[in-house]
């Protein structure tokens, strides 16, 4: 069952990130049910600044690839070593261990609250 | 147009899976994980439900000679309850589909087709019945066809419940000693039914037709028998990625109506030396193109293609040579098919390319969206499983 909690925020594009600071992104459960088993992951540069709604990377499922988005304008300030070591853990725990990039955010794009993203999705 | 649904269909539902169009069908894409259930098979065993295949019966006195002379392959030449896989090819050479023929029965034969391909094969089969004394038939509507595939298929078979070989109609083959690429005919709760010990996972494994009524009591029947020996239902992605480390070519990707089966390193299933019973040579349909094709050099050569990196080269995607850095360099094929390995670890793939590039361990690259990425030029199949 698709599983979207309350506390994050959500985009479009089936990413999530949460309110720390930096803001912790990651795809969603949606995503990552959508896509089949991760197997590759491409994720920007330690350093890097990223624009809201730029694509700042790529998630490679064993049948498809599709491009990672930045929910987010700001910095990257860490990226998870392990989720590209192995990415797996992304279908397992898409909201904790699974985890992708953090961003010293300056600037917001258009996000949703649990309940728009689950109506978005049709859940 | 809707597609079509399995007398299994329910059944997929229920179990949770992804259902996708494939070939006119809406079939499993998967039901849990593409890797677990590509693992089980290489491990265990996985259940697909492949009643989207064609399945065109093919009797009369002249079946035999028939399909020698419109398919590629000596089909006159397969025993009573052999298997064969062969290919139909249009007049200049092109394969319009590749098949597995069963011959099963005196004057008798299954021909089994892909499920996008069916119609056509009907239809290039009955333009060629002119002058034969044969019968063709679509078997497929109220059939199923389900496939146990993986080093435990043989162990389910004989574990499950109901079905049972029968000597009476058998022509005495015990299930024990059914050889790769043959059939034959066991009941299920009563019900004769086909079994061949065929596949396309590269595993041992068994492919059974069965009535569209019993279906689904067969299909609880092997899961049941072989869940506690690590049986998962099995999806298309499943499949797919077991058929390329097996180095199995699949229509609309390796083959097609611009491909000869030379190009596609099949040439093999093409027999020039058939020979009718009055010892002259067969002129079957595509025999003039094959056999000026074979004798000259190709344009462009199938080859393996293990990935150096980790990041997979998918169908379409160019094959180029290295060039500096991680720019592409000059294009020298395309890619057919490719993956993870989900046995190997690394990617792999398939690739037409010219000639002077297809040597084993030649040094190339894919264009992966604009960077690329290091492969080389590996022999097939990426996979063989491991002999008794």
């Amino acid at each position: 069952m698709a599983d979207f909690p309350e506390n994050l925020k959500y985009t479009t594009e089936h990413e999530w990130l949460d309110g720390s600071t930096p803001a912790v992104i990651g795809v969603t459960d949606v995503a990552a049910e959508a896509l089949g088993d991760v197997v590759y992951l491409e994720l920007p540069e330690v350093g890097a600044t990223v624009e809201a709604g730029a694509v700042v990377g790529e998630i490679e499922s064993t049948k498809s690839v599709s491009e990672l988005y930045s929910p987010v304008s700001g910095t990257i300030t860490e990226v998870n070593t392990e989720a590209v070591d192995n990415p797996e853990i992304v279908n397992q725990d898409p909201y904790g261990k699974g985890w992708l990039f953090k961003v010293e955010v300056t600037g917001a794009g258009e996000l949703l609250t649990a309940a728009e993203y689950a109506a978005h999705t049709g859940n | 147009m809707a597609d079509k649904t399995t007398p299994l269909h329910d059944e997929h539902v229920a179990l949770g899976a992804s259902m996708t169009p494939f070939g006119g069908w809406l079939m499993p894409l998967r039901y849990t994980s593409d890797l677990a259930e590509h693992r089980a098979v290489r491990e265990a065993a996985g259940l697909f439900d492949l009643s989207h295949m064609g399945n065109i019966n093919v009797s009369g006195p002249d079946a035999a000679a028939f399909l020698d002379h419109a398919l590629v392959g000596y089909i006159s030449k397969v025993r009573e309850m052999g298997a064969r896989y062969s290919m139909i090819c249009a007049e200049d050479g092109s394969v319009l589909d590749d098949l597995i023929v069963y011959h099963i029965a005196p004057g008798e034969y299954s021909v089994i087709a892909n499920a996008a391909n069916a119609e056509l094969v009907l239809a290039k089969l009955q333009e060629r019945t002119t002058g034969f004394d044969v019968t063709l038939k679509d078997v497929q509507a109220g059939q199923a066809l389900i496939a146990v595939q993986g080093p435990r298929a043989a162990e389910i078979m004989l574990a499950t419940a109901g079905l049972a070989e029968d000597a009476e109609i058998s022509g005495g083959t015990a299930f024990a000693d059914l050889k790769y690429y043959a059939c034959l005919r066991m009941r299920f709760d009563g019900e004769p039914l086909l079994v061949g010990r065929t596949g396309y996972t590269g595993e041992d494994g068994f492919e059974i037709w069965v009535s569209a009524e019993r279906a689904v009591a067969l299909w609880r029947a092997l899961l049941a028998a072989g869940e506690p020996l690590g049986l998962v239902p099995a999806g298309l992605s499943a499949r797919d990625s077991l058929r390329l480390e097996a180095g199995m070519p699949l229509y609309g990707h390796e083959l097609d109506t611009t491909t000869t089966p030379f190009e596609a390193g099949m040439g093999r299933v093409v027999r020039l030396d058939k020979v009718s019973d009055d010892g002259t040579p067969v002129p079957f349909v595509g025999r003039d193109a094959l056999a000026a094709r074979k004798q000259s050099a190709p344009a462009r050569v199938l080859v393996g293609l293990r990935g150096e990196g980790k990041r997979p080269a998918r169908a379409g995607y160019d094959v180029v040579r290295r060039g500096e850095g991680t720019a592409p360099g000059t294009v020298v094929g395309r890619v057919t098919s490719g993956a993870p390995s989900p046995t190997l670890g690394h990617p792999i793939a398939m690739a037409y390319v010219t000639p002077e590039v297809s040597a084993e361990g030649t040094e190339l690259a894919v264009d992966v969206r604009g960077r690329a990425e290091p492969f080389v030029v590996v022999p097939m199949p990426f996979y063989r499983r491991p002999q008794n």
